[in-house]
């Protein structure tokens, strides 16, 4: 009960951060950590078919994505203020 | 003015969230019992686990369609217009201990995609689910610099990416005889569910691990 309320509260906390940081890449991270805590929180909910999706899919490959999209954003503000 | 506007939007949607809430809360019980029904049925399915016998069996129609969709995703980033760049698309900074620790790495993950699919028919597991690991291990061998990025896939990677979807549509052509849609002969069930899972989970991690191979580093044209 104590680790569902903590996941939740977790959950909700890092949503919030990854929403409102000014900082992309600091945003991609929290949105990672968001994903994996989801992974936990659909584990606690008796769907490890889902976790295993979320883990996978979620968090590592679109937090790839985003990670290679922000390093091409900020390649391309260099370029432009050289 | 500005503040006045973010308090606004900011009650507007939290009394929108509680109204969703409430609302789910107040939904009748629903009339159908599906649990019951894939339980009642898991023995027609030809699989054991209950999620696999509803993707790959009841409901095989929509995975059907969400493996075109993935696939055509993927086509439209290939029709995005790219240049390839001369240096080899390696990243620079590749370091030998991620190179090797990659190298180990990789064929473990292959080994625990195989387990993934195999274990699909009986307990949590399956074809998404392999397909991510293989994605992983494609992305993780690209950042190690030991796999070059996909700027022209070659005809084995098309033929690769596009196995998963032709051999479901040929399984549901073929099944097309008895009248019904993607219904399978009871003895056969098994069989046809590992077959179409297999080419599925190579489409799907060529797809996903694509997704991220062919936009990164040759990159898309400015």
């Amino acid at each position: 009960m104590i680790f569902d309320l903590l996941l939740v509260a977790a959950l909700l906390w890092s949503a919030v951060q990854a929403l409102t940081t000014p900082d992309l890449f600091r945003a991609v991270v929290l949105f990672i950590i968001f994903g994996l805590l989801m992974a936990l929180a659909w584990a606690r909910l008796d769907a490890p078919d889902i976790a295993l999706a979320e883990a996978a899919i979620g968090a590592g490959l679109t937090g790839a994505l985003l990670l290679d999209a922000v390093a091409h954003l900020h390649k391309k503000r260099r370029e432009q203020s050289p | 003015m500005r503040t006045l506007l973010n308090v606004t939007v900011l009650f507007l949607a939290s009394a929108f969230g509680l109204a969703l809430g409430w609302l789910i809360l107040d939904l009748p019980v629903a009339a159908v019992r599906l649990p019951e029904q894939v339980t009642a049925q898991l023995e027609m399915s030809g699989v054991v686990h209950p999620v696999t016998a509803v993707l790959l069996n009841f409901r095989g129609y929509d995975t059907l369609l969400e493996i075109a969709v993935l696939l055509l995703a993927l086509l439209g980033i290939l029709a995005l217009p790219r240049h390839v760049s001369d240096h080899q698309h390696r990243p620079s900074s590749a370091n030998p201990v991620l190179q090797t620790l990659t190298r180990v790495l990789a064929p473990l993950m292959l080994l625990v995609a195989g387990y993934v699919l195999w274990a699909g028919a009986h307990r949590p597991g399956g074809a998404f689910q392999a397909g991510a690991v293989l994605a992983g291990a494609g992305v993780l061998l690209h950042l190690a610099g030991l796999l070059p990025a996909w700027a022209t896939p070659g005809r084995t990677l098309r033929a690769g990416l596009a196995v998963g979807l032709l051999v479901f549509i040929a399984v549901a052509v073929a099944l097309m005889a008895q009248g019904t849609l993607l219904q399978y002969p009871l003895s056969w069930a098994g069989a046809l569910i590992l077959m179409i899972e297999a080419s599925l989970t190579l489409s799907l991690g060529l797809i996903l691990a694509g997704l991220y191979l062919v936009l990164t580093d040759s990159g898309v044209q400015k």
